[in-house]
């Protein structure tokens, strides 16, 4: 332990290299954005440092002799199911930092997975299935306020005409959406992937809290943008620039908490975009400084509304925590169209890790508790519900729309789509797959045409699967899903938790 | 005619093109034998990346429309080939002059380390999309017509 720390060994991760295999080439020296590997002078050969290692698997998918391995690191310390590793290295960091322990992406920790103990219905018989590839099958999604009824009259040729003034929408042509990843937190090449791939499908992506640049007003129609507590890059053509507006209350991740962009991410683009000075730390406070009431909420969802001159729905996103679905339904009261409900599974730059791992509720019991209590209340269709944090599959989303959800967001499954490994380092803005990092010669590595192109084909293989689904359960449009709980059965779960999804246990 | 082109935007510097030029103008069509036995030989990769702080390029014969090269070959070892549009070296007509290697305003020619004969892009004349193209991992290096 020569020159080093006496609990540096106690690391994740370990890289193996096979010496037959390897060539030292160096594409891992130039790929490792951490220093793991390295080229010995003396040796005349590629070594590596082991105790560096974040686990990104960057170099084991660039070596072209696929001499790499990452394993986790075999030293164990004696089993104690209290005492885990994970503790036991948290400690240590935090004896020899003094500092909170930082960490990106979504909570890892072994809380239920709802979605798994959730199971769909299909045809059988008595109801016919319905064959998508052959049959028109509608995944068309409008999101924001329904009126209360529709009324008409006839014109003088005796067709209907629609006398309700109906409030602004979002159309989607599926209820997939890539979820708020500002730009500073996740570099422009990817901005310009989302919104291309938003485009090419039909969707929405979402501007995040760090504005949008210029270059990206052309995406609008495909753009959500967001006002957070720290109102970067918020201007008047910027709130016009998109087909909706979202107030960030809360982020999934980190409930309670703000946000705070280090001055290194800050280069001269994110700095024109979020409007604050080159180099400087871009912090989000806690609150909004101007919301601490539904009467406040109120006011600034209508002043949003007065500046976009009513045309584009007003969002309002939260974090699902304990008393989630009273605190929506005074949202929808105090005007929102649309209501975004983040989950405790949904990513992050950075968060510390005590906040993400143990603050916050599971994005489903969050979602169905939400759309019972606004259904309830007879306010269901005065806003729309969009759920995200913890979608893994079209399966999910398909759970999510039965349990009552309009649309998802999909932030962790759009970055894997691009490479992340969540290994989880995201606030070190080293990312060696070009991700979460505006470091320039990093963030090539996401060339906007290769990202868009695998973000769109996700959303695409997904929306597929939703009609294959679809079609199963003898349905033809996404609508009839969308709270039909009765196409959900339970498995392993208890009578509250059954109680609080409303949805009955298989085989009844 | 089709060209490889560089988005220097978007090379990473990795390296992978040089790594794939080498494997198939080897002998042995092996990358592990090619980098550590036939390059010190003297095999060499006919692409160069240049990396420059976050500035990085995988640089390579262009074969021009009027290439300096041919027109400065004293023995006529390079040719402009109309058919395929390369700029086609003959390395049994060389007479190891260099004119073309200070003729090439792009540096893509370089001295054979072994003898007096020089090493270029012969655009993987057996495949129907060059190694550097088919091996780069972020679609930098694009083989289109333009």
């Amino acid at each position: 332990m020569l020159f080093k720390p006496t609990d540096s060994y106690a690391h994740d991760f370990e890289v193996h290299r096979d010496r037959d295999a390897c060539i030292d080439c160096k594409v891992c020296v130039n790929q490792c954005s951490y220093g793991v590997h390295y080229w010995d002078e003396n040796r005349k050969k590629v070594m590596h440092d082991s105790s560096q290692c974040v686990g990104c698997h960057r170099c084991e998918a660039m070596c072209p002799t696929d001499a790499l391995r990452i394993r986790r690191r075999e030293t164990e310390f004696k089993d104690n199911p209290l005492w885990n590793s994970k503790f036991i290295k948290y400690i240590y960091k935090q004896a020899s930092t003094g500092g909170v322990l930082l960490t990106g992406m979504g909570c890892p920790t072994d809380i239920p997975v709802y979605w798994d103990r959730m199971l769909l219905d299909a045809s059988q018989v008595t109801n016919p299935s319905i064959d998508p590839l052959r049959e028109p099958m509608e995944l068309d999604t409008f999101l924001g306020a329904k009126p209360n009824s529709l009324a008409f009259h006839k014109d003088e040729n005796g067709k209907p005409v629609l006398d309700t003034k109906l409030t602004p929408q979002i159309k989607l042509k599926t209820p997939i959406m890539f979820a708020a990843m500002s730009f500073g937190a996740i570099n422009f090449n990817l901005h310009v992937a989302m919104a291309r791939a938003a485009k090419e499908c039909g969707t929405c992506y979402n501007t995040g809290e760090g504005g949008l640049h210029p270059s990206l007003y052309e995406y609008g129609d495909h753009t959500i943008v967001q006002v957070a507590s720290g109102r970067f890059g918020v201007h008047r053509d910027y709130l016009n620039a998109g087909v909706g507006i979202e107030i960030k209350v809360g982020q999934g991740a980190k409930p309670g908490i703000g946000g705070h962009l280090p001055g290194e991410k800050i280069d001269a683009r994110v700095s024109e975009t979020r409007m604050v000075p080159l180099g400087s730390d871009a912090i989000s406070p806690a609150p909004h400084h101007d919301i601490y009431s539904i009467e406040d909420l109120h006011q600034l969802i209508f002043a949003l509304k007065e500046a976009s001159e009513y045309r584009v729905p007003v969002a309002v996103k939260i974090a699902a925590v304990h008393n989630v679905a009273a605190i929506a339904s005074g949202i929808v009261r105090a005007g929102a169209d649309i209501v975004t409900i983040d989950g405790m599974r949904g990513g992050t730059g950075a968060a510390p890790a005590m906040i993400r791992d143990n603050v916050g509720i599971p994005i489903e019991l969050a979602l169905a508790a939400v759309d019972q209590r606004l259904r309830d209340e007879n306010i269901r269709h005065k806003a729309s519900l969009i759920v995200g944090g913890g979608v893994r599959c079209s399966a999910d989303v398909v759970k999510a729309i039965a349990l009552g959800a309009d649309a998802v967001n999909i932030g962790t499954a759009a970055l894997l789509a691009v490479g992340c490994t969540l290994c989880g380092r995201c606030y070190t803005g080293k990312c060696p797959w070009g991700i979460a990092t505006n470091d320039a010669l990093l963030a090539k590595r996401q060339n906007p045409d290769v990202a868009a192109k695998k973000l769109a084909n996700l959303v695409r293989a997904w929306s597929h699967e939703i009609m294959e689904m679809l079609g199963g359960m003898g349905l033809n449009s996404i609508e009839s899903l969308r709270g039909n709980r009765d196409k959900l059965r339970a498995v392993g779960l208890s009578a509250e938790e059954m109680d609080t999804l409303g949805v009955k246990l298989a085989g009844r | 005619m089709k060209r490889v082109y560089i988005d220097r935007h978007f090379c990473i510097g990795c390296g992978l093109c040089e790594l794939a030029c080498l494997t198939v103008h080897s002998r042995s069509k092996d990358l592990a034998i090619a980098y550590t036995v036939e390059r010190p030989q003297g095999l060499m990769s006919f692409k160069k990346v240049f990396r420059d702080g976050s500035m990085c390029a995988s640089t390579g014969c262009r074969h021009c429309d009027e290439p300096a090269c041919v027109e400065a070959c004293i023995a006529g070892a390079l040719t402009k080939d109309p058919a395929t549009g390369r700029t086609v070296y003959d390395p049994e007509q060389c007479v190891g002059c260099m004119s073309c290697l200070m003729a090439c305003p792009f540096g893509a020619i370089s001295k054979s380390p072994l003898e007096d004969k020089i090493v270029k892009c012969d655009r993987c004349v057996e495949l129907d999309m060059p190694a550097c193209v088919q091996a780069c991992p972020n679609r930098a290096l694009m083989y289109e017509e333009r």
